[in-house]
């Protein structure tokens, strides 16, 4: 009876290589591979042409897309390799890891199983959002990538072949796997098992690794009982687990009573960008593209790299000769040999391109390692393969808030106080984050504070495809939508565009999404030089603040942020002010006015008092502009900050003969401006003009009169003359006298209209 | 010796002495160490070699590759990141003699960089060998060594020109005297040029593929800067000389951590984004804002360094420009400096300046 166990490093391309060498030697009658068995059914589509990695199998739970889990493979990866030459070959092929149904079944450690809540496509947006890292490493085909189903911490060696590299003293395991085993024509795999059996006598034993390997081992049982000629490739760490001997009845007992859950597997399109960033880690594929390249170059590998590394730089009109390529060449061997390596390894190539043909530009190394160190290389599904879990996840969240699609345009009216009508403004929204606008908020009547909602409803055929674009970010609508958002964040450049996604993420309540947003408005906040960008951005985060608890979200951070915001705001106000023009001036005093109004939103003293501080000692600042001037003088009054004495004082300087009469027309304008209709009902406001200008002497009052005339001709017509009878009439508090006087015959004379109007008589009263 | 700064070769001299008395590699033609020696020089062996840089290992060791593949090297970095420093005790492990310096500048002529004549003689004698004045890096051809070429870029570009041949075919043609002087091996160049220059005499790109490029970064972690400023400012005050002050490690961390912060634009907690100013911000402004400290505290204050006496230091780096720089510096003052626990004494000093 012939069996071999195949340890294989996850996406090594040297075991890749040295798999199909010995598989082709052993033709084996039956494959096993790391994987999960209910893909089996999915195999057949490798041997077509559709199928192109990178890809991924995803699996998910049927009824609970966002439990999802994703097996990528590279064409480097020793599994796809293997399965592609069984395929070839005709020999059958079993996936026999764990199946995906134990986990999703709910007992055991997939315990977090909350419905909706994203893990699986949280999990897609990349390392780090619950993933467990000995899960997203090892990312082969072993367990599942992003399921955050093992919550144990990290005992075992993440990537083993790595920890021997490390051992060796290589950074790279895959140059160790080179150097140690391709070079040397030792019996690889052998090696490696035995390696392999004295590192995990040392190590901790993971519960969750028993479980798997009790299944394979059952697997392989009855395996056996069938096929003399068996090829099991697996990823290293488990070799020794599955040629010990181990009792039947242990393993049963492990597997017994674990429920199954209804899952469901299909082939998704990948890219080396996400191969790279699932493992983040230090160990697996931080470099698909050098892995590719190591894969399927034969001969003069560092040459052959440097040269694409020109071509990169070239197509980018970076001026790059053979004479560059040379140099860095000699100078990654010259690398090599001072670090004592045998051959230049991805850290060579990297430093020498980097020295030679970068000319210490971080940009083009960047782009290096983005184009070729990474790759940029797109997988692709055939077009048969069944659908994606985010269009079964929409379609369940439709009927959870009763709307159906309908082509044909309709009126939707959500009240917002209603839980139901909440679900659905937050669904609508959610798919807007991801371009599928099946909603479209109806003009006009938009405000914070608000309870109502009107939208204009049309699904269009096209919303399918877009929702199979949209299921790289995740398997859930939220959860998509989160990455989305989370993604956008990132790469926004400009404030508002932030300010904009934070809203976003209230409306569409992404609260996942929302930590990371906040840290980006934070980020932009402290790069933004501009003042009035952040003065722009205040009044919508204080409204927020204020109103936002109307759609019951949680506001913590959004006041940090706000707070530091405004202390930004205080610190570059003052040297903002210097030298405006005209146009300037009023950009300034309507920032101010908006930040003026966001403070008092914000109902919070401390900060109050630094943002009138702040005014307080800006508006004494000779040199600052009329307008503006004026009206933080105004802001002050109002905010009870300066006496009446003190702003007539202030009233009275403009107007000196050391003020150019633009000056002072614009620190009038400042000061008075808000509409006339605050004057007229403002009455200390009104005393204290109507003082100051009772004040001016004689022989000055024709100057300031064009200058009064410039303020006061903004007015409505009807304001004026209010102002003016306020003026010329009696103080308030007088009595009303005069008002009781009527023309009665001017007054009847109307009557019969009136009554035409009203349809009824009007008469006076006999006794009046 | 009274030399206000020794060179290193002589400031190390055993240690380099050491090295080559232990080094057993193959030495490439012309050098005094192997090239593994010359990385263990100036990143230290943790005993009895003293690091000389401290930083990425690697940067190091592509510098030494380049050297050994007869590449001229080329140190790029903001002010302040141990160019000079580096490229010096490179030709001090190299070629033992770190002496055979141009100075670039505006006015630096192609005399400087080839050769110029003693006028007197040519007169007397008309174009002889004996009239002739050698460049350093002329006199480096000759004897095989390395050469240093300071502030690349400050050279006016038709000067830089003159680089062109000596590097790409090791040769420096006399035509008046119908010569030329042929690099003995072992020689080459470093040069070092200033990032912030950059666009004020760019390299011509002839000249730059002549060139490996290591760019030096600023320190990467807040404990290797301490360092660093800790052994540079006891380096330095021995050699000045100064009054014994104990250079408080709390205000050097405090300065370090100031200066990182706003270098890097973020917080060491990595919480607030804040504004960069427009200086460097250099290790090198660090060590002097110390040194300055200590000797204010020597000569005019109570003998221990307080945060009033590197506050006034550290609020000179920052603020360059008197407008941008300001805001920038107030901002941080108010919203970091404030609020970090125990930075109140600072905060205050530093208001007050």
């Amino acid at each position: 009876m012939s069996e071999r166990f195949y340890g294989v490093r996850h996406h090594g391309p040297g075991s890749a290589r040295a798999v199909v060498r010995e598989l082709a030697a052993q033709q084996p009658d039956v494959l096993l591979v790391e994987g999960p068995p209910e893909a089996d059914e999915l195999v057949r589509w490798v041997a077509g042409s559709g199928l192109e990695p990178p890809v991924a199998l995803l699996g998910y739970a049927a009824e609970d897309p966002g439990r999802a889990a994703f097996w990528p493979f590279a064409v480097f990866s020793p599994e796809w390799q293997a399965i592609r030459w069984a395929v070839a070959n005709e020999v059958p092929v079993r996936f026999f890891d764990l199946p995906y149904a134990f986990r999703v079944g709910g007992s055991g450690p997939g315990g977090r199983a909350a419905p909706g809540v994203p893990d699986g496509a949280l999990d897609s947006t990349g390392p780090g959002a619950g993933a467990v890292p000995e899960e997203t490493v090892e990312s082969g085909s072993g367990p599942p990538v992003g399921t955050s189903d093992a919550d144990a911490g990290r005992h075992r060696p993440v990537d083993p072949i790595g920890e021997l590299a490390t051992a060796a003293g290589y950074d790279d395991p895959e140059r160790w796997w080179e150097d140690v085993v391709e070079h040397r024509g030792v019996p690889v795999f052998d090696a490696i098992a035995e390696a392999m059996t004295a590192i995990r006598e040392g190590a901790p034993e993971e519960p969750d690794d028993l479980l798997r390997e009790a299944y394979m081992r059952s697997v392989l049982r009855e395996v056996r009982r069938r096929h003399e000629n068996i090829a099991v490739v697996c990823g290293a760490w488990h070799v020794p687990a599955l040629t010990r001997k181990v009792p039947v009845r242990d393993d049963t007992a492990l597997l017994k009573g674990r429920r199954k859950g209804k899952v469901v597997f299909t082939w998704v399109p990948w890219t080396y960008g996400r191969l790279a960033s699932w493992s983040g880690y230090g160990a697996g594929v931080s470099s698909p593209g050098w892995y590719h390249h190591l894969f399927t170059s034969t001969d003069s590998v560092v040459p052959r790299w440097l040269v694409d590394a020109a071509g990169v730089l070239r197509a980018e009109g970076v001026p790059t000769s053979s004479a560059h390529v040379i140099e860095a060449t000699r100078l990654a061997e010259a690398l090599a040999t001072l670090r004592g390596r045998p051959l230049a390894g991805l850290a060579e190539v990297t430093e020498a391109a980097e020295a030679v043909m970068c000319d210490g530009e971080p940009l083009r190394t960047a782009l290096i390692n983005r184009r070729l160190v990474v790759g940029e290389r797109l997988g692709a599904v055939p077009d048969e393969m069944p659908a994606v879990p985010l269009a079964r996840d929409l379609a369940a969240r439709q009927r959870t808030v009763r709307l159906k699609p309908e082509a044909t345009g309709r009126r939707l009216d959500l009240d917002l106080r209603k839980d139901n009508d909440l679900r659905r403004s937050r669904l609508l929204h959610q798919l807007r984050t991801l371009d599928v606008p099946w909603g479209e908020p109806a003009a006009g009547r938009r405000g914070t504070g608000t309870f109502r909602e009107e939208w204009t409803l049309r699904w269009q055929p096209e919303f399918a495809v877009r929702l199979v674009e949209g299921s790289m970010w995740g398997t859930t609508v939220a959860g998509a939508a989160t990455a989305r958002v989370v993604r956008r964040a990132r790469t926004a450049r400009v404030l508002a565009e932030v300010t904009t996604l934070l809203e976003t993420c209230l409306l569409a309540d992404l609260p996942e999404a929302y930590p990371e947003v906040l840290a980006a408005l934070d980020t932009r906040a402290a790069l933004d030089a501009d003042v009035h960008h952040l003065m722009a951005a205040l009044p919508a985060l204080a409204r927020t603040l204020r109103y936002g608890d109307v759609r019951r979200t949680d506001l913590a951070g959004l006041a940090t942020v706000t707070a530091s915001l405004l202390k930004r705001i205080c610190a570059g106000l003052p040297s903002a002010a210097g030298s405006l023009s005209d146009d300037a001036a009023k950009r300034l005093r309507d920032g101010v006015d908006g930040v003026h109004q966001a403070t008092g939103l914000l109902a919070d003293p401390k900060l109050r008092e630094l943002w009138l501080v702040t005014i307080e000692s800006l508006a004494r600042r000779p040199d600052l502009h009329g307008l503006p001037a004026g009206r933080l003088t105004r802001l002050l009054l109002d905010a009870g900050r300066l006496d009446a004495a003190e702003v007539r004082r202030r009233l009275r300087l403009p107007l000196t003969v050391g003020t150019p009469p633009a000056h002072a027309a614009a620190w009038v304008e400042g000061f008075l401006a808000g509409g006339g209709l605050l004057l007229v009902h403002d009455d200390a406001l009104l005393a204290l003009v109507d003082e100051w200008l009772a004040d001016v002497p004689a022989a000055a009052f024709d100057d300031v009169l064009p200058l009064l005339r410039r303020t006061f001709g903004t007015f409505d017509a009807g304001e004026r003359r209010a102002i003016g009878e306020r003026v010329a009439g009696p103080r308030p508090g007088a009595a009303q006298s005069g008002a009781g006087t009527v023309d009665h015959e001017r007054a009847v004379s109307v009557l019969p209209v009136l009554s035409a109007l009203l349809g009824r008589e009007i008469r006076i009263r006999e006794d009046a | 010796m009274t030399a206000l700064r020794p060179h290193a070769e002589d400031q190390f001299a055993d240690e380099l002495a050491q090295l080559a008395a232990a080094d057993d590699r193959p030495r490439p033609p012309g050098w005094r160490l192997s090239p593994q020696a010359v990385v263990t020089y100036l990143l230290g062996d943790g005993a009895k070699v003293t690091p000389k840089y401290v930083g990425p290992r690697r940067l190091i060791e592509v510098a030494v590759s380049t050297l050994a593949t007869d590449r001229a090297l080329l140190l790029l970095g903001v002010p302040g990141t141990a160019k000079t420093w580096v490229s010096e005790h490179l030709a001090a492990a190299v070629s033992g003699d770190s002496t055979l310096l141009v100075q670039g500048t505006a006015g630096t002529a192609e005399e400087a960089i080839r050769y110029g004549w003693n006028y007197a003689r040519l007169l007397a004698e008309g174009p002889t060998d004996a009239a002739l004045v050698p460049s350093p890096i002329m006199r480096a051809m000759r004897t095989g060594s390395i050469a240093r070429l300071e502030e690349l870029t400050r050279v006016p570009s038709d000067v830089q020109d003159a680089l062109i041949t000596i590097l790409s075919e090791k040769t420096l043609p006399v035509p008046e005297l119908n010569t030329e002087v042929q690099a003995e091996r072992g020689f080459n160049l470093i040069a070092t040029a200033n990032d912030r220059d950059r666009g004020v005499n760019e390299l011509s790109s002839a000249l730059r593929r002549r060139f490996n490029t290591v760019v030096l970064p600023v320190p990467a972690s807040a404990e290797d800067e301490v360092e660093i400023v800790a052994r540079r400012v006891a380096q330095l005050g021995r050699s000045l000389e100064l009054p014994e002050v104990p250079a408080a490690l709390e205000e050097i961390r405090r300065v370090v951590t100031i200066f990182r912060e706003l270098r890097s634009g973020i917080t060491e907690d990595g919480r607030t984004r804040l504004k960069s100013p427009t200086g460097t911000l250099s290790a090198a402004e660090a060590i002097s804002v110390i040194t300055n400290g200590m000797a204010l505290a020597a000569h005019f204050g109570d003998g221990t360094l307080h945060p009033g006496d590197v506050a006034a230091g550290i609020v000179g780096a920052v603020i360059k420009d008197p407008v941008s720089d300001a805001v920038v510096w107030r901002e941080y003052l108010e919203t970091v400096v404030r609020e970090r626990p125990g930075w109140l004494d600072f905060y205050r000093a530093a208001r007050d300046v």
